[in-house]
């Protein structure tokens, strides 16, 4: 990596359009590494940008980063506001911290991982096609409404460090139609939208999880093998169309 | 009144916004200045279009500590005079003055700003209302200011505390900080609001924090239940009046917490009450009490989605709705709480936290004073 191709952005007191321009100059001149210090709030980091990038972002980052994300890497050291990943397309994100609601909202590629819990209606509208498959892993919990209206992609929680927070809120999976949900422990009924099921796991889903939360591990220094000694549950959609015969009498 | 004729731009609607809330407190009851709630607020502008921002400060009268301080929005001079002669009926009026602002500032219209620091007359040959209808202090304050923003034209009272102040208007709140000269003010409890309205009337007025005696509510979000808390809230004397459905919110913790002894907890359970299902499964004692409590308050559940500050003399509480529609992050630090739409604008006022937390839907955020008592009321 050469120097040239690396630069180093002072945050304090940009506005977010401001800062948002200067990071797509720094890529129209060719930087490919670009540091964000001291972020506090601004939105829409690493909107729609490119593969071969990797912007680290040392601070808050505002709503909506990683927005439409088409290939860049950003990493994100602090604690992550709401609407991450927003439609993302590809690349990946890594949270070294917690994320707000709504991560991952209708995204459709990529991989988001994230040290800590996550707040509510994570992996909304979720959605895959051919070899687009979008993936998160949240290391701590999740609230309420995980994976709402979900049609295809992976959502995976580890469970780990979320002192006594219940593993996952209400209405999870509520309208979901598609995708997968893995979760490393025990939900109940009530707990789930009426068209998931727990199942449970196949070879071909323990293939998965070991591949991603074997990225996860390695992002967050967390032992592997402590991560499978508990036993994952698998959640999915009974139908692929649950109202496909709500009025075909 | 005060209403500005000038219709938002059309293109209002595509920016990106969505109301900013935020609040510090002190819990030790230590004032501090108003830095930190402005750079918070500024922190968030971009959630907020400037039709309307406003503070509210707890501790900042000491030397009246004891009296209402009255703080009254006029159209013109008619009304002033009209109003300060009610008020010299019903009140002794121990100080008046001009609210103290700026007029080289952005915000370049604004109404008449006058407070009062009051007292009702003790009951007396001057009071048959009091004497006949047995009204404390508070209710008679309440009574007067709910007849002075129904019936007196021009006039509108937004602030009516003791030892406390709301300073709200038209514009950006960072812009209102510097309009009212707030660097000049301390306070145990800053809550702050950048509004962004979608469906209630700009006016100064109409701006928030919404108060009464010494609650301020600040909101995020819209109550779509806002016809029926307004007419439950009608039956226990409190007419809504502000053309915005953030008022009803004061008028339900007036009612729930001073005048009905709920606890907080419980106050934020009947405005964000357990779904039924729940309660279905909870223990006979517990099931037992929150369908009394729906049942009871029916008319006082918040629906839509909305995140609170309310903040009273003795502490603040956060509440969200039941599944989370509008954003929320707590956070301490030492003696110092925090709550705002974003973290962001926690972090820049305090990088260092103790703790920062996203409180779930319906689920409270209660801080309290260590000793209320440790509340400088003195010079």
């Amino acid at each position: 990596m050469s120097k040239k191709n690396s630069v180093t952005i002072e945050a304090d007191n940009l506005n977010f359009r401001e800062l948002n321009s200067r990071i797509r100059d720094s890529v129209q001149a060719g930087c490919s590494r670009i540091t964000l210090n001291s972020v506090c709030g601004q939105r829409y980091i690493g909107l729609g940008l490119g593969t071969g990038l990797k912007i680290t972002v040392n601070g808050v980052p505002g709503n909506d980063s990683a927005m439409f994300m088409g290939g860049a890497s950003l990493i994100i050291n602090g604690n992550a506001q709401d609407c991450l990943g927003n439609t993302m397309d590809s690349g990946t994100v890594v949270v070294y911290g917690h994320s707000g609601d709504i991560l991952g909202h209708g995204m459709r590629g990529g991989q988001i991982y994230v040290r800590d819990s996550v707040g509510t209606r994570v992996g909304i509208h979720m959605k895959s096609y051919k070899q687009k498959k979008p993936v998160i892993v949240i290391g701590g919990s999740a609230g309420d409404f995980f994976g709402e209206y979900m049609a295809g992609g992976i959502l995976i929680v580890l469970g780990i460090n979320r002192g006594k927070q219940d593993i996952l809120g209400r209405f999870v999976g509520t309208g979901m139609h598609g995708g997968t949900i893995y979760i490393r422990g025990q939900v109940s009924n009530f707990q789930l939208g009426k068209e998931v099921k727990v199942f449970d796991l196949d070879d071909k889903d323990h293939q998965i999880i070991e591949k991603y939360a074997a990225k996860f591990c390695v992002h967050f220094s967390v032992d592997k093998a402590a991560i499978f000694k508990q036993k994952f549950i698998k959640l999915q959609p009974y139908t692929h169309r649950p109202y496909g015969r709500l009025y075909a009498y | 009144m005060f209403r500005f004729e000038k219709k938002a731009n059309p293109f209002y609607e595509k920016d990106v916004s969505g109301c900013a809330v935020s609040a510090i407190m002190n819990t030790k009851g230590r004032r501090f200045s108003s830095e930190g709630i402005v750079k918070s607020i500024a922190n968030q502008r971009d959630r907020s279009n400037g039709l309307g921002g406003g503070f509210a400060a707890y501790g900042i009268y000491p030397q009246f500590a004891e009296l209402y301080a009255l703080h009254i929005m006029y159209q013109n001079q008619a009304s002033a005079h009209k109003t300060e002669q009610y008020l010299d009926d019903y009140f002794q009026v121990e100080h008046k003055e001009v609210i103290p602002h700026r007029h080289d500032t952005v915000i370049s219209h604004h109404p008449f700003l006058r407070r009062y620091f009051v007292k009702p007359y003790p009951v007396g040959e001057k009071t048959p209302d009091r004497i006949f209808e047995r009204l404390s202090e508070d209710e008679l304050v309440i009574k007067n200011v709910m007849r002075i923003n129904t019936g007196f034209d021009g006039a509108f009272v937004f602030s009516c505390g003791k030892n406390m102040g709301v300073f709200k208007g038209v514009g950006y709140p960072e812009d209102l900080a510097v309009f009212f000269k707030l660097e000049e003010y301390s306070a145990y409890i800053w809550i702050a609001h950048g509004r962004f309205p979608t469906n209630s009337a700009v006016w100064w007025g109409g701006a928030h924090p919404f108060s009464l005696l010494d609650w301020a509510v600040v909101h995020n979000g819209e109550i779509s239940s806002y016809g029926i808390n307004k007419r439950f809230l009608e039956n226990f004397g409190y007419n809504c009046t502000l053309f915005t459905d953030t008022e009803v919110i004061a008028y339900i913790f007036d009612l729930l917490v001073r005048r009905h002894d709920l606890s907080f907890e419980m106050a934020s359970k009947v405005m964000a009450p357990p779904f039924w299902d729940e309660i279905e499964k909870m223990p006979d004692e517990e099931k037992e009490l929150y369908t009394t409590l729906r049942a009871t308050y029916g008319g006082a559940l918040l629906n839509g989605p909305f995140s609170v500050i309310a903040g009273f003399k003795n502490g603040i509480i956060a509440l969200n709705d039941r599944v989370k529609l509008r954003p929320l992050v707590a956070a301490r630090k030492d003696d110092f709480a925090y709550v705002a739409s974003e973290e962001a604008a926690i972090r820049i006022v305090q990088s260092e936290l103790d703790r920062v937390w996203s409180p779930a839907g319906g689920e409270p955020v209660i801080v309290m004073l260590e000793e209320p008592a440790a509340v400088p009321t003195a010079p």
